[in-house]
């Protein structure tokens, strides 16, 4: 393939119920030890949203690779428009017309965003050369043509996240693809972002794609989805229009079993203040500045706000991975001077960090290694050897509590759904018995038993007298969890809004806000 | 899915219940110990073209040639495996070696370097010589870890640093950059004595060797400050938000390797009765080369100490068995680099199989 141009087009959609543009039938993926999927059956019509939902390692994502070409099945056949087609690389598949957008976007980051989009197929000019005033051209038209701004000569690097995946889904588009597969695309973006993404989606169905659509978000699923099909433990449920289908009855046949409400109930008892910040600024302009506001032992605090709202650097100054110009932390009614997560950590502070990959896993080493990282020296002798066996007992014992799916302790943790993954990181800090524990997104990317089995621990430990912050962009669960809401916006405490004020309009209006008044005039009404 | 998988039930209160025991295949022992299949291979190989080769001798020749690069190569080993890399390691040895030598030769010797210097105490001068390569490997650490300059380029500089001392302390009038020979009894005893455990006895240089690979086992394995290097060298930003002291494990990573490079160096004197300023030249690379056939891996996080002694011992098994059977020595570098690049072509290539 040299040149888009001479793709295939995609056929014209005339009738929507005409037959169905892919078919998967009994697809089986056996891993070793593992049967991933067993005799999956999907069926996807052109100019159809569809939903593929499950809980984690329910098989959703090997389906995919499956379809795109990544994974090659032990059995079942796949028809594309009827013709049956069988993938070796994800190079076929594209060439087919299914794209694929990844849940984590690998984009090049000292490249500009048309070299991005058409790497691997450079237009070629003269000699041989690449011809970048056609690539800076066909950029321009892809771009329009789905309604993305976006500057062919960007460099990708400097893009926000959900601008990187603008560009991936026009690079997805660039192929004339008629199947576009997007695995949790929302999982970074904000409101905003969500709702230019659903104009998008909507504007590659109107043109006849069939899009496939991932999410956890069963809110979103509603939204724009026409179809759903739900997975559990490797099997396909079924798949129902979505108008007809409740999300408590998606939920109830996730998880096969009943979850009545999907935040567990909490009395709400505050103690003292356990965690006091006056005006904390960071030395970084646009970055957080004048941040005040009091955690109670008891507390489950929320941190909401748009992407760039600072929240992230705030919570990570606090736990001394950044450094601040003026402000102070105090623990316990005493000012702390904490300038590295060892000192946070002496203090009884935990920090379970947003991106898993970049300051979560490491990848190299078991579950259980993974799980002590932060608590070796308590295991230890005084000649610095660790009593393995009764570290195992404690790591089996958190694991446990949160129900991580994992054949073994010794597993490399990287052999763990995404899911299962996050969990054992908030194992590591649960072994820590933390006194403040902060949580930046916890449940981004995990289903809706890991979420429950998340919030009832959060709960737990807020009934023990416990302090928690938790940053989160899902208002649901924000609003659900939280005792008091602390909102941001581009740095700015906005406000600070009550369990019994909260609404998704509320916190909408503070995230968005561009603040006139000073932030005390907010925080004294709550503090 | 949940066919093999445990869930670990919180009601049950039990905590870890793995519902079918995993058993590792032979197959699985070979992938992940090709190195010893691979040495094992070479010295039967080496045994049916002449059988004279399986001696106790020749076995033993093997093993005290290995010594000091086994030393040198856990200094590398655990660098690598921190993330990092070490190309200091050489010039260390040379540099030890000349400290230690020039402070140890016999009062009767006619070109002494220190002429009018008393008879030291053994422990003296091979203590003077570890600590400056201990120094140094410190400086090495505080470098990368405090100043966040690339191990590579740190390293290298050290490596010339260390060549340009090793060379300035020869240089030294009445010696004038001669070799330095007529060592002490006692002294050359470190390189080729024996040491008698009980019944059996053995080289006291093998024995050293051995020690040190003891110790770094249980070090990386057993202990806090090796699960650490462990978790850096796999994701250094996780170990920093987990509380780990990420710059004081670095700079004791960098001194222990210099540790390592000091005995290496006095022994290395030791053994040969004598030292000059190219002593140790290139044995940095031939320290990493060892590891990376051991299956270090170089992007760290990944390494046994099990691995990187047999990483040595093929290299020596492939020099001293070679030479034993008459090949020329120029095959011997094709085969090893052959070697190098194939062991780190399986390892990639199996890594990706099982992920």
């Amino acid at each position: 393939m040299t040149s888009v141009d001479t793709a295939p087009a995609s056929p014209p959609i005339t009738d929507m119920d005409a037959a169905p543009l892919l078919s998967m039938r009994g697809i089986t993926k056996m891993f070793p030890g593992v049967t991933a999927l067993d005799g999956v059956d999907i069926t996807v019509r052109a100019g159809t949203v569809h939903a593929l939902v499950g809980e984690n390692g329910a098989g959703k994502s090997t389906l995919m690779n499956v379809l795109a070409g990544l994974v090659q099945p032990d059995a079942g056949e796949v028809r594309l428009a009827g013709e049956p087609v069988r993938f070796s690389n994800p190079a076929e598949g594209m060439a087919a017309g299914i794209s694929m957008i990844q849940q984590e976007l690998h984009p090049v980051p000292a490249r500009s965003v048309m070299e991005n989009i058409w790497l691997g197929r450079f237009p070629r000019g003269r000699f041989g050369l690449v011809d970048h005033d056609r690539m800076r051209r066909d950029s321009r038209r892809l771009f329009q043509g789905i309604g993305v701004e976006l500057d062919p000569d960007a460099l990708a690097g400097e893009l926000s996240v959900s601008q990187v995946q603008l560009m991936e889904i026009a690079r997805a588009v660039s192929f004339d693809a008629r199947v576009v597969i997007m695995d949790e695309p929302t999982s970074s973006l904000s409101e905003n972002e969500v709702q230019r993404l659903f104009a998008l989606i909507a504007d590659l169905r109107a043109k006849g794609v069939a899009v496939i659509y991932i999410s956890h978000k069963l809110e979103e699923i509603t939204a724009i989805s026409d179809e759903v099909s739900i997975m559990r433990d490797g099997r396909m449920i079924g798949t129902w229009p979505t108008a007809s289908i409740t999300i408590s009855q998606v939920i109830t046949r996730m998880v096969g079993r009943d979850l009545t409400d999907r935040y567990p109930g909490r009395h709400v008892a505050q103690g003292d203040v356990l965690l006091d910040v006056e005006s904390l600024t960071s030395p970084i302009p646009g970055s957080f500045r004048e941040v005040s506001f009091r955690l109670h032992r008891g507390e489950v605090l929320g941190i909401g706000g748009l992407v760039g709202a600072q929240r992230t650097e705030l919570v990570e100054a606090i736990f001394g991975l950044r450094a601040i110009a003026s402000g102070t932390i105090s623990v316990d009614g005493r000012v702390e001077a904490i300038r590295s997560p060892i000192d946070a950590k002496r203090l009884g502070m935990a920090l379970l960090t947003e991106d898993r990959r970049h300051s979560g896993v490491v990848p190299t080493r078991s579950v259980f290694e993974n799980v002590i990282l932060a608590h070796m020296p308590r295991y230890a002798n005084r000649f610095g050897i660790v009593d393995t066996a009764r570290a195992r007992r404690d790591a089996g014992r958190v694991l446990g509590r949160l129900r991580v799916r994992t054949p073994s302790l010794q597993t490399p943790l990287t052999s763990l759904s995404g899911g299962n993954q996050q969990k054992v990181l908030f194992s590591r800090w649960l072994l820590a018995e933390p006194e403040i524990l902060i949580l930046d997104e916890p449940t981004r990317g995990i289903d809706v038993g890991a979420k429950f089995e998340i919030y009832t621990i959060i709960n737990e430990l807020a009934a023990q007298g416990k302090g928690i912050i938790m940053i989160s962009s899902e208002l649901p669960e924000l609003i659900g969890e939280s005792d008091r809401i602390l909102v941001m916006c581009r740095g700015r405490l906005t406000g600070i809004v009550d369990r019994a004020d909260a609404n998704e309009a509320t916190i909408m209006r503070l995230a968005t806000d561009v603040l006139d008044d000073e932030p005390e005039a907010a925080i004294s009404a709550v503090a | 899915m949940a066919a093999t998988e445990t869930t670990l039930d919180a009601a049950s209160g039990r905590g870890w219940r793995p519902s079918r025991p995993t058993r590792a295949s032979i197959g699985d022992w070979v992938t992940d110990n090709v190195i010893l299949v691979v040495l094992v291979v070479l010295i039967v190989g080496i045994a049916i073209y002449d059988s004279d080769f399986i001696a106790v001798r020749n076995l033993q020749n093997i093993l005290i040639n290995s010594s000091t690069r086994i030393l040198v190569a856990l200094g590398a080993g655990i660098v690598l495996i921190s993330r990092g890399v070490d190309l200091s390691g050489g010039r260390m040895v040379g540099l030890a070696a000349v400290v230690s030598a020039s402070m140890l030769q016999t009062e009767t010797y006619s070109r002494q370097f220190y002429p009018d210097m008393p008879e030291l105490a053994l422990i003296l001068p091979i203590a003077i010589a570890v600590a400056i390569t201990t120094f140094l490997g410190c400086i090495n650490g505080v470098v990368v870890a405090k100043l966040r300059v690339p191990p590579f380029i740190a390293t290298l500089g050290m490596m010339v640093i260390a060549f340009g001392m090793t060379a300035l302390y020869i240089d030294q009038p009445p010696n004038l950059s001669q070799p330095i020979s007529g060592l002490r009894d006692d002294f050359k005893f470190l390189g080729s004595g024996w040491l008698a455990l009980g019944p059996v006895s053995v080289p006291f240089i093998i024995a050293v060797a051995g020690t040190a690979a003891v110790i770094f086992w249980v070090l990386l394995e057993k202990t806090v400050f090796g699960k650490n290097v462990y978790a850096i060298g796999g994701n250094p930003q996780a170990a920093q938000v987990s509380g780990v002291n990420v710059a004081r494990t670095l700079i004791g990573v960098y001194a222990i390797a210099g540790a390592c490079y000091g005995v290496a160096g006095v022994l290395e004197a030791a053994r040969t009765g004598g030292a000059a300023g190219g002593y140790g030249e290139l044995y940095e690379l031939d320290a990493i080369a060892a590891c990376v056939v051991g299956g270090v891996s170089t992007a760290g996080g990944i390494g046994r100490v099990r691995g990187i002694v047999a990483g040595v011992l093929v290299f020596a098994v492939i020099s001293y068995g070679f030479t034993f059977i008459g090949i020329n020595p120029f095959w011997q570098q094709i085969i090893k680099g052959a070697i190098i690049i194939g062991a780190v072509a399986f390892d990639v290539s199996r890594s990706r199989r099982t992920r």
